[in-house]
């Protein structure tokens, strides 16, 4: 075998490997590298800066909030549904139906979940309508809807389903021999629940709480959709540093921004990985 | 313990019935709207007619529906051989496909899309500005989905054993991609051709930040002006959606029993 020989079949994946670097790795670099320039290419620190000034801190800790609370309430309805499902027989009817749906649920998002939320409580939803017409309730108020309150609303109806895909495996991996031996050594069931199921989950149920989060931190288009106008959150701040409606001259703020996304969901991801690893060791 | 368990039983109907409300009365609404009369108050399809009458819409919807297709053929040109490849030829490469091909789950598309721009001038210098230019950016957001389906499909079979039968009997390597192993992973083709699709008609952030008149780009634009028509889009896109991954989850579960 010469050398040459050797290196002749990793040529085959070089047109992958070629696409992937060219749609993916040099945008990311780019943005990477973007983050430290003005419009014209010279070098500087003022994008970074700027990620500090009170708007955009404020924004951020907006972004924050939506996706820490759609993650939290997600995890913990999501926990419910899945308790639900888990304790139906695994082949009900009922357990595979829910499973499929919230693998399809999951999926859904965007331009079309905004408009089905504006269609249900927006000014003239349907609900918003019934609601006025019998009691006079104002379910509108203030225009809520498009705002951070909104944003979790929304946010949990692709949550929760996602939170249920991710935590039933866990679940069912809970042996009843452990119940079991828990109640034969005398444990009562709340004993059973706080001292070997909930100390067991814990990881599995945080690590789904950071994917949760940055399944929501990341997430543009919904948002997009709800809120034409004014940037709320940051995905937002990154429309309007690329469409230049109110950063005239400063489009490069959208690379720091952009920037300071990776860096957020790529430490939650790290951190997710890490309590993956955990549940692993007795999960199956 | 101590409950009886009629009690439990009622407790567990009532939490599947919010959450099926939950999930449900919006999809419902959708329907109300896009079939309501907004001037008389009354039913209309006038609305779900538009979907091929109004020529903003019908051209959005055949840019998408070519997309999708676009995208599913060029990811599996791309993916399928360079994934049996790297099963019979370059092991020590497993990971670092797989590494790539899971990056887009932790680099969301919003952060590609600002740093593009220079990718994208060449493209439009060889392809023009045409809007199926964005199927090169949507087979990098469909990767990590078809990396899964076409890995499931591939661990399910003997892949080397096939491919050593091929070429003992003189086939080439094309032949032993394209006409041997390809054919027995065609529930995963199907599988990660499925979720392409999904993915690619509810794709809205490179459409709306790039500029180009994809469906759900045209449907926020109808969404100012007639609500009706952009509602009835947005339920149909959702249907089909469904109607794909459900599909999509019947192939899996198939091919979960054969194992």
């Amino acid at each position: 075998m010469t050398r040459l020989s050797r290196v002749m079949p990793a040529l085959g994946l070089l047109p992958f490997l070629a696409y992937v670097v060219i749609f993916m790795v040099i945008p990311t670099i780019n943005v990477a590298i973007g983050a430290f320039q003005d419009n014209d290419g010279v070098f500087t620190g003022a994008n970074i800066s700027g990620l500090f000034d009170a708007t955009m801190m404020t924004t951020l800790w907006r972004s924050v909030q939506v996706s820490a609370v759609s993650a939290v309430l997600g995890a913990i309805l999501g926990t419910v549904l899945a308790a639900v499902i888990v304790t139906a027989p695994a082949t009900s009817l009922l357990r595979r139906g829910v499973m499929a749906l919230t693998s399809v649920f999951a999926q859904f998002g965007g331009v079309t979940l905004a408009f089905a939320f504006i269609a249900t409580v927006g000014a003239q939803g349907i609900l918003t309508v019934l609601l006025a017409d019998h009691g006079g309730f104002d379910l509108y108020g203030d225009g809520w809807l498009y705002g951070v309150r909104g944003l979790i609303l929304v946010y949990l109806y692709f949550q929760i389903p996602l939170m249920v895909v991710v935590f039933v495996p866990a679940l069912e991996g809970l042996r009843p021999q452990w119940r079991e031996a828990a109640v034969s050594l005398g444990a009562s069931r709340r004993q059973y629940l706080t001292q070997v199921a909930v100390p067991l989950l814990r990881p599995a149920f945080l690590g789904s709480v950071l994917l949760l989060f940055a399944n929501a931190f990341a997430a543009y288009a919904t948002a997009a959709a709800l809120v034409s106008q004014g940037q709320i959150i940051l995905p937002l701040m990154i429309r309007a540093g690329l469409t230049s409606e109110v950063l005239l001259g400063r489009q490069h703020l959208a690379y720091a921004i952009a920037l300071e996304m990776i860096i957020v969901v790529a430490i939650v991801m790290v951190a997710y990985a890490l309590l993956l690893r955990r549940t692993s060791r007795w999960l199956r | 313990m101590n409950q009886s368990p009629w009690v439990g039983r009622v407790v567990r109907g009532l939490v599947l019935l919010v959450f099926a409300l939950f999930f449900f009365f919006p999809l419902w609404s959708m329907l109300d709207f896009s079939t309501k009369d907004f001037v008389t108050g009354g039913r209309t399809g006038d609305h779900w007619r538009a979907l091929v009458e109004n020529d903003q819409l019908r051209r959005a919807i055949l840019t998408s529906l070519e997309l999708a297709g676009l995208t599913v053929v060029l990811m599996l040109t791309l993916l399928l051989p360079t994934m049996i490849w790297v099963r019979l030829r370059v092991p020590q490469a497993t990971r670092l496909v797989e590494f790539l091909c899971l990056l887009p789950l932790t680099v969301p598309p919003l952060v590609i899309v600002v740093g593009i721009n220079g990718v994208y001038s060449w493209v439009n210098y060889f392809f023009g500005g045409s809007p199926l230019t964005l199927t090169f950016v949507y087979v990098i957001l469909v990767l990590p989905f078809a990396y899964r389906a076409l890995d499931a499909a591939l661990s399910a079979i003997d892949v080397t054993t096939l491919a050593e039968a091929a070429r003992s009997l003189g086939a080439s390597w094309l032949v032993v991609i394209g006409r041997v192993v390809a054919p027995n992973v065609v529930s995963g083709v199907f599988s990660a051709a499925f979720i392409s699709i999904a993915l690619v008609l509810g794709e809205f952030t490179f459409a709306s930040l790039m500029h180009f008149d994809t469906l759900p780009n045209v449907i926020v634009l109808l969404g100012k002006g007639d609500t009706g028509a952009s509602m009835a889009a947005a339920l149909a896109t959702m249907i089909l959606t469904a109607l794909l991954l459900i599909a999509l989850s019947l192939l899996d579960r198939r091919r979960s029993e054969r194992n």
